[in-house]
């Protein structure tokens, strides 16, 4: 491999800047003359906006302008978009709210901006929002679910009767029917995945510069996707054609999918830039990011699972309610269902499988794809299923998944997903042995001997990742096609640009895609660099999400260095009077196999740009590019176990030990693939014990800062003790199959099945909360 | 508007500002010494923590003018050159860091936790010492780790001077 | 946060009539509750005096059976002092849970106490010793002091410079930290006096702030014991509920961390 190449733990190239305190965020950004923007937000969950007076805030020193919703519907600003049609069972198409970027009439969630102050500080924009007055009439809201889908209830959208975004199936009803009417068993369960606020540390911001002369905008901002930014800031926002705008994420600190999408703040910065003719900055602050970053997961089901004589699933049926908030966010169509329905199968070879999904809305912030975005959804009920099957079933957990496991592959399950390959008994023999299993008695005992409760949970998780083959989604709704985009650019000494499609926001591309590089040519990472995040300087790519970025993203780079290789050896062939095909890349070399005869890596990129000496009909330079799109998802796997203790006196949680055994197929470079995982399986515990996103029955958020909003910290969670079984991914060259969402896919139910075995009852809602273990284990 | 005068990173500046101006913001906005970061309003998550008269204070929380007179250092003015600060080095070797964001805060808080403790750091204490501090990316892992790699290392360069 | 002017006063005299001269004028102290307060635009004083670096207001000093702390220690000054160790060990571990370290630099027993948040630690150690605040003007019992949620009995204008805690016999604070925002969920804080007596406070727990538990300290007078506290009767009635922790939840925490404060006091 290398000591730079491909499984090599390699320290990262971005580092540097980081521990020096050199990144560049959006917010370090400032630009001449720039302005700043603050956001005038509705108090109330949902009200009709009778009138915005602004006269009083214009007359406050150092304010450029005040500036509403109705400015914007009078500009043809676009509303925002949701970019994935789905279908209702009846064959509807969903129900889509108009959602304009500042409301003009009608607020639907406590935070929807409103109007918005442009003055010459971030103080001064704030002082003068205090002096706007909006007339609000109040409106009778709705925050819950099942509340939102009773006749009677607020009515959000005049678009969607009752409340209703899609009612939406997946599987064979009559054949799931058919096995639970044959069943030995049926486990019941009702689950609330609770709602989650992203929380990336950076906060979102934007600066917006027009420049008049050129009739261009450039938009800094915190963004996983510019390309995606651009697109739909042009295409559908009517702001500028594609090429008279140029979007940059720079350093974007944390994403986990929440700034997949393009907001309201973005919109509204480029617009009001043009307005004003000067820069226009905005940097949201925490309470802001409660309010308005798209939230994650909020799901109700009630899920039965069929089992025969011999603990053999039959069926599985799954009624989910999805809370999508007050608006249908750019991709949130897809999360409860092409995300979500389609892993119902997990590792388990389930033969009907029936699924109905109703996307409903609420007067709350809007729910869109997080760190996982479906998935865990879908693991945790079947996880949390599984356990509490073999508890009634009275069968050890960990036997009754391997009875279970799908062992034949490739594996086509009843929910669309074709599993390529996986060895799911390796993961689950690898993480009973690393937490010692067998040991798990006697441990039990002696910590209730210490007035302990000591409990284990299994989880065995699957995920659909490297998202996703453009033709494949288009037929299930997709308005835009996954594939990902690289230009490898060899310059004449021989260094390296990779420029890629793909966004990092903490995932280390500016290293591991080196390694491929490194692992191919033989060149030491430090003669390359990688390029993204700049529409200017990147051709279009479809950006990081989804575990995406080594599985189609490196493949892309890999698609052109390959041509970039085949025509160097060509150009090393003629400069040594051999045969293309006797050429071999060693060390940063090409060499004539066999011989002693080479030229080094510089001196052919050097021939390629002199172009004094190139093979026949050759054209000059090193450079090529590719579109990779993927054949089929890839499915990471694995089983993660954790025993903890409950302290039965405050119902306070404590780990002992969590183990994780993943097979992400080949890693790129371990060190970076751990830190994925230590930070996946954080998130997934912090949704198990502390995290939730809360609104009263009025649709007013009690969780809207850190003092309200439980974020794990270090003292909350354990160290983690990782491994790997490794099936390397058949649908790509590389074997990757990705990394970025595992443990938060899967950590949660583990948490809740080790906590529901401590305490000895099997219901029990995340957060487990100290208050609701102590109640649970005190319930009758 | 007052005139706050302070030593940040061994260099003394005097600055114009609002009573009202954060020592965040007198680093950020008028020093743009911008790897003192803003991750929250409550004084929460610690990506503001920067080091005052030698001890880890949230930059976020304090007036520009209760830094008057006082020796400030940031993240900026912990290397010795090119030279690293062990525990920046230690985050770097130890993959304790991943977005960058929280990382300043992070290395400035777990600077000030060696200093306190020496070498008599363990996993829990290091945990526990973090409380203020808030990353979302790395789930403290190997940011735990690299504590520990450089209260060692630290300990070892106090001892060769 | 609103504009605002910033005064630093060198000695107690000068801040008391910086406060004299402006219309809406706070202290701060370390200003770790102050100035979130203020960055939320929650208040918007005219003025705000800073007494953090007066040297009269900062020290720990022990004499005879009394620990001082000085308005302006930083709870870090104060977790680490051996002289608060030695006199009273269950203070300097109060302060040592207050905040986390950054805010535990800055933060002071003055502003706690001024502040008197519901959830802060200081005030249960101040009521459960007995302690005494004393100010610019007069010296107030811990008795007299605490009037409910963020409301105190000092006078506009007031300062305190110094609490004086008479040394006990033994002394225990346990907290149930707050997940989200690390103030004590519920904080019990128990000593027994050398005379014999027992006072019981409790912080977090209470709809109206700090509060003693007079069933606990009967049942501990009886017998000094976690033991003795298993049948006490906490009603749920007055106390917080919310997402956190439901009245309940606090009853039953008030019970338990009652139980290891005086496993910890030994």
């Amino acid at each position: 491999m290398g000591v730079e190449g491909i499984g090599a733990r390699v320290v990262r190239k971005e580092d540097k800047r980081f521990i020096t305190g050199k990144g560049r965020y959006v917010d370090d950004i400032k630009l001449l003359g720039m302005t700043h923007a603050h956001f005038i937000r509705s108090p109330h969950a949902h009200a009709k906006v009778k009138g915005i007076d602004s006269s009083a805030a214009l007359k406050m020193p150092g304010v450029v302008a005040v500036l509403t919703g109705q400015q914007l519907v009078d500009d043809k600003v676009g509303n925002l978009i949701c970019g994935w049609a789905i279908t209702s069972k009846d064959g509807s198409p969903m129900k889509m709210g108009a959602w304009p970027a500042m409301a003009p009439e009608t607020v639907r969630f406590v935070g929807q901006a409103v109007a918005v102050v442009i003055a010459d500080s971030k103080n001064l924009a704030r002082d003068a929002a205090e002096a706007v007055v909006v007339d609000y009439e109040e409106l009778p809201a709705v925050a819950d679910v099942h509340a939102a889908i009773k006749a009677g209830a607020p009515q959000l959208h005049p678009e969607a009767p009752g409340n209703q975004v899609y009612d939406w199936v997946i599987g064979d009803e009559g054949a799931t029917d058919a096995a639970f009417a044959k069943a030995a068993n049926v486990v019941k369960l009702d689950v609330t995945n609770n709602r989650l606020a992203p929380n990336a540390m950076e906060p979102r911001a934007a600066i917006a510069d027009y420049d008049a002369a050129e009739e261009h905008f450039t938009l800094y901002t915190t963004s996983q996707n510019p390309h995606v930014a651009r697109l739909v800031l042009s295409a559908f926002y009517n702001i500028a054609p594609e090429h008279k705008l140029r979007v940059i994420a720079p350093d974007v600190g944390g994403g986990f999918g929440s700034k997949i999408f393009i907001y309201p703040e973005e919109m509204v910065a480029l617009w009001a830039s043009k307005k004003v003719g000067r820069p226009v900055k905005w940097t949201g602050d925490r309470t802001e990011a409660f309010l308005t970053d798209a939230h994650g997961r909020d799901h109700v089901t009630h899920a039965e699972m069929a089992f025969d004589a011999n603990n053999k699933i039959t069926g599985f049926k799954v009624k989910t309610y999805a809370n999508f908030g007050a608006y249908m966010s750019l991709f949130s169509s897809s999360v409860p269902t092409y995300l979500y329905a389609t892993l119902l199968s997990g590792q388990y070879n389930i033969p009907a499988i029936h699924a109905e999904v109703i996307g409903v809305y609420t007067n709350t912030t809007p729910v869109d794809a997080y760190r996982g975005a479906g998935r865990p959804e879908a693991s945790y009920l079947i996880e949390r299923l599984m356990e509490t099957a073999a508890r009634q079933l009275k069968v050890d957990p960990a036997a009754l998944r391997r009875a279970n496991f799908i062992t034949q592959f490739p594996h086509q399950t009843p929910v669309i997903m074709a599993y390529d390959t996986g060895d799911f008994n390796a993961s689950l023999d690898a993480a009973m042995k690393a937490i010692d299993y067998a040991g798990f008695a006697a441990r039990k005992a002696q910590a209730k001997s210490q007035g302990k409760l000591r409990g284990i949970g299994v989880s065995c998780y699957i995920e659909a990742c490297g998202i996703a083959p453009s033709k494949a989604v288009g037929s299930l709704g997709a308005g835009v096609g996954l594939w990902e985009s690289a230009e490898v650019r060899v310059n004449p000494v021989g260094t390296i640009e990779i420029l890629t499609g793909s966004h990092s926001h903490g995932q280390g591309h500016e290293t591991t895609f080196c390694q491929l590089v490194a692992d191919r040519l033989g060149v030491p990472i430090s003669q390359v660099s990688i390029v993204h995040g700049d529409t200017d300087k990147v051709q279009f790519g479809m950006g990081t999400y989804g575990s995406r970025s080594a599985a189609v993203g490196l493949t892309a780079i890999l698609k052109a260095m390959e041509k970039v290789e085949s025509k160097a050896k060509k150009i090393a062939a003629h400069a040594l009077e051999a045969s293309e095909a006797d050429i071999v890349i060693e060390n940063g070399e090409f060499k004539v196999t066999g011989t002693d005869k080479a030229i080094a890596f510089p001196m052919v990129a050097l021939a390629a740009y002199t172009a004094h000496n190139l093979p026949d009909g050759m054209e000059p330079g090193l450079k090529e590019s590719a579109f990779y799109d993927p054949t089929n998802f890839t499915f990471p796997a694995g089983t993660y176990i954790c025993e903890l203790e409950v302290d039965p006196g405050t119902g306070k949680t404590s780990f002992v030990n969590f183990v994780a055994a993943d097979d992400f197929g080949r890693l790129i470079n371990p060190m970076i693939v751990e830190g994925q995982v230590h930070g996946g399986l954080v998130q997934g515990i912090g949704q198990a014990l502390l995290e939730h996103a809360i609104y009263d029955v009025n649709g007013q958020p009690v969780t809207a800062s850190f003092m309200d909003y439980a974020m794990p910290r270090a003292d909350d969670v354990p160290s983690f003790n990782l491994s790997h079984t490794t099936t390397l991914c058949p649908g790509n060259p590389l074997g990757i199959k990705g990394c970025g969402e595992a443990g938060a896919i899967g950590a949660s139910a583990a948490v809740i099945n080790a906590i529901t075995d401590a305490i000895g009852k099997n219901n029990l809602e995340m957060p487990a909360t100290p208050d609701r273990v102590w109640r649970t284990i005190n319930a009758a | 508007m007052s005139t706050v005068k302070l030593t940040v990173n061994g260099k003394a500046v005097a600055v114009d500002v609002e009573d009202r101006t954060l020592l965040v913001h007198l680093l950020r906005d008028h020093l743009n010494l911008t790897g003192t970061h803003v991750g929250c309003d409550t004084s929460q998550c610690g990506a503001c923590v920067v080091h005052m008269d030698g001890r880890a204070v949230k930059s976020c929380t304090m007036l520009a003018g209760q830094a008057d007179g006082a020796n400030v250092t940031t993240i900026e003015g912990i290397a010795k050159g090119d030279e690293l600060h062990p525990m920046q080095a230690a985050f770097r070797d130890n993959h304790g860091l991943q977005c960058g964001y929280c990382t300043p805060g992070m290395i400035m808080s777990a600077i000030d936790i060696v200093h306190r403790y020496g070498g008599q750091l363990d996993e829990a204490t290091v945990r526990h010492e973090l409380e203020g501090n808030i990353c979302r990316c790395t789930g403290y892992h190997n940011i735990v780790k690299a504590v520990l790699d450089a209260a060692g290392r630290m300990k070892v360069s106090q001892a060769a001077e | 946060m609103y504009q605002t002017t910033y005064h630093r006063a060198s000695s107690v005299d000068e801040a008391a009539s910086l406060f004299g001269k402006s219309s809406e004028a706070k202290f701060l102290s370390g200003g770790q509750t102050l100035l979130p307060v203020m960055k939320q635009r929650l208040a918007s004083p005219s003025d705000v005096i800073d007494l953090g670096k007066i040297k009269e207001l900062i020290g720990v000093e022990a004499a005879g059976d009394t620990l001082t702390i000085k308005a302006a220690t930083p709870h870090y000054d104060v977790a680490t002092s051996d002289v608060a160790k030695k006199a009273i060990p269950a203070v300097a571990y109060l302060a040592s849970l207050i905040g986390d370290p950054a805010v535990r630099y800055r933060g002071t027993i003055g502003g706690s106490l001024a502040n008197n948040d519901p959830a802060a630690d200081y005030p249960a150690a101040t009521l459960a010793l007995g302690a005494t605040i004393k100010t610019n003007k007069r010296s107030i019992a811990a008795d007299d002091y605490f009037k409910g949620l963020f409301s105190t009995a000092l006078e506009d204008g007031e300062i305190i410079t110094a609490v004086s805690f008479p040394i006990p016999a033994k002394a225990g604070y346990a907290k149930f930290p707050h997940p989200a925002s690390r103030f004590a969920l519920t904080g019990v804080f128990v000593a027994q006096t050398k005379s014999g007596d027992v006072r019981v406070a409790v912080t977090g727990a209470s709809q109206s702030g700090v509060m003693r538990v007079g069933a606990i300290e009967a049942a501990l007078k009886a017998n000094w014991s976690p033991l003795a506290i298993d049948s006490v009767n906490i009603p749920a009635s007055g106390l917080l509920s919310d997402i956190h922790g439901s009245s309940d939840y606090r009853a039953n925490l008030i019970k338990v961390m009652a139980q290891r404060a005086v496993a910890a006091a030994g």
